[in-house]
């Protein structure tokens, strides 16, 4: 139990940085394994005595463990703020909350820009490929490392979803509820075409160097920018794009030229410069790597209600919004199918709005009802005490 | 139980303890609350609306978001002991081939629907030459739902065509518990106000298969 810290403010209750010593070796799918990793998180209310409360937050692809409590580069608030704290659908007074950065992340957790042990460089391209089962492999270690049997639920959108449901087909003993919001069972032709181009717009830019970045004292930050720029028009929807922007423009309006004349440029353009503050471009690399691996039914001849089998006693929970081009409706339906055919538990809604894949992060009233009633309702049958 | 509902307290005779139950438009949930309090029922929902999803989640329920025309096709066959239509056959598209869904996923449905052929319907119709309007039919034709009303009659016939065997059937009148009926009864088409239905799939004498193209029981759709 090293590098836990104090708690920062009155909502994180611990967390720090966890470090794994190279006998307890990180195994990956890819066939080889992380000896000595370590896994940031930060933890939010009190476990109780009998370890039954927790509740693990999985983050999305540029998220991280920051999940409630102010970011350390940025300053903004957590992420999921809407969601947690005292009183709101994950209650810190009655759960224990828990964010982890995700393996290949870089925010406390092992990832390419992380030292690589055998040379005392950092990783870089050496960094072995990564996949959603590989971040699931190591927050299940932690969990174990907090002295946690079995989690009361695991939470998470868009990426973090798909770790929801990795753990549930991995872990499904130590799983009691879960909770997969803007999510899919695999990564879809166009969510690997447009991770492609975000990989692309990095390896582009000369800064990056072929990955070696780091050691050369260049930042890919061009290339960076624009992979973000090109994803975050995907996490919106053309009517939340046009009621915030339509044509507006910037000040002076027209320039004939190529400055952001529109309002919606300087807003892509600002989203893009400041990713670059607070993210590495190795990492947007292995993580959107490991979401395209991500397909669950693969390892369950194709059948994803196979995969689902041993979850049958886990209580599911899934969450879409109509808006969301990214991750559609349609893919949330193919999880409830593949649960309702594995005799799972499962309940679904599909919430209108119109704010598109970014509306799992932002205030939306039917989204925090259900989860709160799913996880209020789960809690009761779980026996914890209100 | 005095607050019961009384088309409720029917099904609640209806199903046996401990069953597996798909409540088709559960709407807040009130049914599958009764039948897991009252009969221990293993209960899952499928409601249209997005609110009513929510409710029934902060009741401790399972229910998906869906409707009844598109979405039974995602429940597996024979995954359920009972399939519960509560007034809602009459507003589906295709209400023919949401029964044959009912009795491919459940071994037994209990379907209610207002009956056209109540003696009051008849009555508006032929003396005021208007679109009757009653306890069970409260909407004006222009916003009403039901756009494939039927009577006893013509719903008794179209189990015969679908070689669906009624188990058992009751009447409604508003406040009144249920009355046992034979559907089959010319008078039974005038008095029930709102019917309710038992029916299972016909086991055939001969022991051949009613219909040949029905999957043998595999859960695995997928």
């Amino acid at each position: 139990m090293k590098g836990i810290t104090p708690p920062l403010n009155v909502e994180e209750s611990g967390g720090g940085v966890m470090r794994f010593s190279p006998d307890e070796a990180l195994r990956l799918e890819s066939g080889g394994q992380l000896n000595g990793f370590e896994v940031g998180y930060r933890t939010y209310g009190q476990l109780n005595s009998d370890a039954s409360n927790a509740i693990l937050v999985c983050h999305a692809l540029t998220g991280d463990q920051y999940v409630a409590s102010p970011h350390p580069t940025t300053g903004k608030p957590g992420w999921w703020i809407e969601l947690i704290g005292p009183g709101k659908p994950l209650d810190t007074g009655r759960y224990f909350i828990i964010c982890t950065n995700v393996i290949g992340g870089c925010m406390g957790s092992t990832g390419p820009s992380s030292t690589d042990p055998a040379t005392g460089a950092p990783y870089g391209l050496t960094f072995p490929v990564i996949t959603i089962g590989d971040m699931v492999r190591a927050q299940a270690l932690l969990v174990e490392k907090l002295g946690i049997t079995t989690l009361f639920a695991v939470v998470g959108g868009s990426m973090g979803g798909m770790q929801v449901l990795q753990w549930t087909v991995d872990y499904p003993n130590r799983v009691f509820s879960a909770v997969c919001i803007a999510s899919a069972p695999r990564h879809s032709a166009q969510n690997i075409a447009l991770n492609e181009v975000g990989r692309q717009a990095i390896m582009a830019d000369p800064d990056w160097r072929g990955g070696d970045y780091a050691g050369l004292g260049t930042r890919p930050e061009k290339g960076l920018a624009v992979a973000r720029m090109a994803a975050h028009i995907t996490y919106l929807s053309e009517a939340a794009l046009q009621r915030k922007f339509g044509r507006e423009f910037q000040k002076d309006g027209v320039s004939w030229g190529f400055d952001a004349d529109f309002q919606v440029e300087s807003y892509l353009r600002h989203q893009g410069a400041s990713f670059v503050d607070r993210f590495d471009a190795n990492s947007y690399l292995y993580i959107t790597r490991a979401m395209d691996y991500f397909d669950l039914a693969v390892a369950h001849g194709g059948v994803l209600a196979e995969a689902f089998r041993r979850a049958r006693q886990v209580r599911f929970c899934v969450l879409s919004f109509t808006s969301d081009w990214l991750y559609p409706t349609t893919e949330s339906r193919d999880i409830v199918r593949a649960l309702n055919a594995a005799g799972a538990r499962v309940s679904f809604v599909e919430i209108e709005s119109d704010k598109g894949h970014d509306a799992f992060l932002l205030h939306e009233p039917v989204m925090e009802a259900a989860l709160s009633g799913f996880v209020a309702s789960a809690a009761k049958a779980r026996g914890l005490k209100s | 139980m005095s607050m019961v509902r009384e088309d409720f307290r029917e099904i609640l005779r209806l199903v046996r303890p401990g069953a597996r139950v798909l409540d088709i438009g559960c709407g807040e949930g009130a049914l599958l609350q009764l039948l897991t309090d009252e009969k221990s029922v293993d209960g899952r929902g499928l409601e249209i609306s997005p609110g009513g999803v929510a409710a029934c989640l902060t009741r401790g329920l399972a229910v998906v978001q869906g409707d009844a025309d598109r979405d039974l096709a995602d429940f597996p066959t024979q995954a359920f002991d009972y399939a519960i239509l509560s007034q809602t056959l009459q507003a589906v598209r295709e209400p023919r081939r949401v029964l044959e869904e009912l009795l491919r996923i459940a071994d037994r449905a209990i379907v209610s629907f207002p009956n056209f052929g109540h003696w009051r319907v008849r009555w508006a119709l032929m003396a005021g030459g208007r679109m009757p309007m009653t306890g069970s039919l409260p909407t004006p034709w222009y916003e009403t739902q039901n756009i494939h009303l039927c009577t006893v009659g013509d719903f008794v016939d179209l189990c015969d065509a679908l070689h669906v065997e009624i188990e058992a059937a009751a009447a409604l009148a508003e406040g009144r518990p249920a009355r046992s009926i034979d559907p089959r009864l010319f008078i039974e088409n005038w008095r029930a106000e709102t019917a309710i239905f038992l029916l299972n799939r016909q086991t055939p004498k001969d022991g051949s298969s009613p219909r040949p193209d029905r999957p043998e029981r595999n859960d695995l759709f997928d």
